[in-house]
């Protein structure tokens, strides 16, 4: 993969050529290649004029059913946000193409990753009680949690028998899910996120809008706000180093005092009991390493069986999610060091309830890559925090109605369903079947609108009777007035607030047909 | 060999050319095409809505109407997907698998049932980009979508290959989704419609006169997002090309 294979051939390449920079300010290598970094686009990104305020995410009350349409729409409203946000994850989504197609065994790499997850997830229980003893045997304190609220309540122990009162933890959407972060301060612990986006998020008291860029719904401005209202740095100041530099200054005096240090886990290998994270700032190492008290969240879908299989998944999982070949640190923590402790807790949190689930159960062979995200056309639209839930994109749209059917009931509808994102998925999850089955077990519990519903009966009840449905579209005008009412049927006309109708023709095929093909009086 | 002709809702109603322009082209090729009088949809509004039982009676009808077919062509990679992948709402008889079976795009009937060699009548001088409807393209294999690390191949630009002077152009993303999604067009128009802005945008920037598809759905909201925001882009379902429309 050259760096010349990144580089768009010029501005006409993208579709808002106004959000990249003038002047190509990206760093050079010693023979004026531009150097490629493993998060960065490959071209800067500009998103600074006019000065725009960011906008927020889903509003969530209790519940009630997230509106997604909402959020996004005012998402859109605020265009450079959204344009820088669009270009920033196509790009990342062409350099996963380049690096997905420079492999020509690519696909089939992603038949054999999902072959080993659907092994693992049939054999689940052999797995995790062989890494569970694995882990015991390495001197590893195991620990299981049924839930979020068991898990936060298990390391609280964990902490407070060490008199622990700061943790540094590394990014993990498992804690996401389980609020861990605001469980703690609310027992006084003082928890400081080190992934650089992840901080970002934790300081504007914000849920991460993705999966591997926990803030890429931020322009860099965003983030100088952010820092000069949290650290002190010069509001006025986006540079990415200057910023990067200030959070590195003021977190790694936190992380060389903490008293314990967390951290996810990408694969956790079942005959060695190993914990294998895969970051590109060192930060997971930092966090484990560090601290005199090490404490791992295993979701228990992460289980691998063995090391070989490891190879498969780490070829996969950077191409996928950035177009990099690897993350910068792949990192295996077997055992404490010495005089330190070591635990891990394996959480199911839903999970053993989703393995049960015929349609849905492979949903499970996720790791977390967000190519999904990066692809879908929704989701660049839209942000992440649109979906107001731990997981957003298309994979949050069939893993989050399974955490709570009413609150995320619209999610599955917040795609076209245009199969993108199964195409992109290393592991292969049918993720737009799924959400397509999703509508169904939705409608069937009248988890959708009574409206909605309302209206599809209607639309059948007419296409399902010809003479009924021949009266409706008669005459082109009527066909227009009632074919919305149908097929696009909206009493506030949603289709042409944003576009013009459709003009009337001056027939339909069917009469054309009638007047031009049966005048004999055949029957057709 | 008979062969029934399915014309979806949106082209019965809003496209008739499109309708026209399939059953002419067919007879070119010496094909009797017979139109099922009864017909009205494939059921696809409800079932992707996910309601299914709202959509079994329309089902049954598409069933009864095309049963006694050697193929079913229709001209909407969308509506064809349906049939094929999703038509579930009913017990799956020997009839309603025949159907399935048996209902086919236009393009891929044309270009994998007949293997139609050439076009002599087809003439279209023209800049076109063209559009790969999502169901089309990942649904029912009509070309190698960009994410696949398999050969290229594309059964629609096989076919306007075919056609005198068609020029295609490129778009920077060439097979994102235009945001017509079916109800997603209404139920969450923000979005779809800035979908569809940006695709025009790219169509225009690559600088197409016309967008061609197999789709006159997803046109139909282009044309639409074309039209409000002034971009002159003429649009076009690939049937009236592959007939010798002459623009």
């Amino acid at each position: 993969m050259s760096a010349d294979d990144l580089t768009p051939r010029q501005t006409e390449d993208v579709l808002h050529p106004e959000v990249r920079a003038p002047s190509d300010e990206s760093e050079r290598g010693p023979g004026g290649e531009r150097l490629q970094h493993a998060e960065a686009a490959s071209k800067p990104i500009r998103a600074d004029a006019p000065r725009e305020p960011q906008p927020r995410g889903a509003k969530v009350r209790g519940n009630r059913p997230i509106d997604q349409a909402e959020a996004a729409e005012r998402f859109l409203a605020a265009p450079m946000h959204q344009k820088a946000h669009d270009e920033r994850l196509w790009d990342v989504r062409r350099k996963r193409d380049v690096a997905a197609h420079g492999i020509p065994e690519w696909e089939e790499l992603r038949e054999i990753a999902s072959q080993i997850k659907t092994h693992t997830l049939t054999h689940l229980d052999h797995y995790l009680e062989q890494f569970e003893a694995a882990a015991k045997a390495n001197g590893v304190h195991v620990h299981w949690a049924e839930d979020g609220a068991e898990h936060n309540r298990i390391v609280l122990d964990i902490l407070r028998k060490h008199g622990a009162k700061s943790l540094v933890k590394s990014k993990s959407m498992l804690t996401e899910e389980c609020g861990f972060r605001h469980f703690m301060a609310a027992h006084d612990i003082d928890v400081i996120e080190t992934d650089l986006g992840e901080r970002i998020q934790q300081l504007d008291d914000e849920e991460p809008s993705h999966v591997v860029m926990p803030a890429v719904h931020k322009t860099r401005l965003d983030v100088a706000e952010v820092f000069a209202r949290t650290l002190g740095t010069d509001p006025d100041n986006d540079d990415a180093h200057y910023l990067a530099e200030s959070q590195r200054e003021t977190t790694r005096p936190l992380i060389l005092k903490a008293d314990a240090g967390l951290t996810g886990c990408n694969f956790a290998i079942a005959e060695t009991g190993t914990v294998v994270t895969c970051t590109n700032e060192g930060n997971a190492d930092l966090s484990g390493n560090v601290p005199p008290l090490q404490i791992h969240s295993i979701g228990i879908e992460k289980i691998i069986p063995r090391v070989e299989h490891l190879g498969v998944f780490i070829r996969l999982l950077s191409r996928s999610a950035l177009g990099s070949p690897i993350t910068q640190y792949t990192s295996h923590f077997r055992g404490p060091r010495p005089g330190t402790e070591m635990h891990m807790v394996l959480v199911d949190n839903g999970r053993s309830e989703r393995l049960a689930m015929e349609e849905f159960w492979t949903s499970l062979k996720c790791i977390r890559c967000g190519a999904c995200m990066n692809t879908c056309p929704v989701y660049r639209r839209s942000g992440g925090l649109s979906y107001g839930a731990t997981y957003s994109g298309p994979i949050g749209l069939i893993i989050d109605p399974t955490f709570n059917k009413r609150k995320y009931s619209t999610l599955p509808f917040s795609s076209t369903m245009n199969g993108s994102c199964t195409n992109v998925c290393p592991v292969k999850i049918n993720i737009h079947e799924q959400i397509f089955a999703w509508r169904k077990v939705l409608a069937e519990e009248h988890q959708i609108p009574l409206l909605k519903q309302g209206m599809m009966k209607a639309a059948g009840a007419v296409l399902s009777r010809p003479a009924a449905y021949r009266a409706a579209i008669q005459t082109a005008d009527s066909a227009l007035r009632v074919l919305p009412r149908f097929a696009v049927y909206n009493p506030a006309n949603t289709w042409g607030k944003k576009r013009e109708m459709p003009h009337a023709p001056r027939q339909s095929f069917h009469a054309w047909y009638r007047q031009n093909r049966m005048k004999k009086g055949g029957d057709a | 060999m008979r062969i029934g002709l399915f014309v979806p809702c949106y082209v019965d109603a809003f496209e008739p050319e499109v309708g026209i322009a399939t059953l002419e082209l067919l007879e070119r090729f010496g094909l009797t095409v017979e139109y099922p009088y009864d017909q009205t949809c494939c059921g696809q509004p409800m079932t992707n809505t996910g309601c299914h039982g709202e959509a079994a009676a329309t089902e049954a009808l598409f069933v009864r109407n095309f049963s006694e077919f050697d193929y079913v062509v229709a001209p909407s990679g969308s509506c064809v997907h349906q049939v094929r992948e999703h038509l579930t709402a009913i017990p799956q008889t020997d009839e309603v698998k025949h159907v399935r079976a048996r209902t086919f795009e236009l393009v891929e009937f044309l270009h994998d049932v007949l293997k139609i060699e050439d076009l002599p009548w087809a003439e279209f001088p023209h800049k076109v980009a063209y559009h790969s409807n999502c169901n089309a393209l990942r649904g029912i294999g009509h070309a190698r979508p960009s994410e696949l690390n398999r050969p290229f191949f594309s059964k629609p630009l096989n076919l306007l290959k075919k056609v005198k002077g068609v020029e295609i152009v490129d778009l920077t993303r060439p097979d994102e989704c235009c945001g017509f999604g079916g109800t997603f067009s209404v139920f969450e128009p923000a979005v779809s419609a800035k979908m569809g802005y940006d695709k025009v945008t790219d169509q225009a920037r690559a600088g197409a006169e016309y967008v061609v598809s197999a789709d006159s759905s997803c046109l139909m909201h282009q044309k639409g997002c074309a039209e409000r925001l002034g971009v002159p882009l003429k649009y076009i379902h690939i049937a009236q090309v592959l007939n010798g429309a002459a623009a």
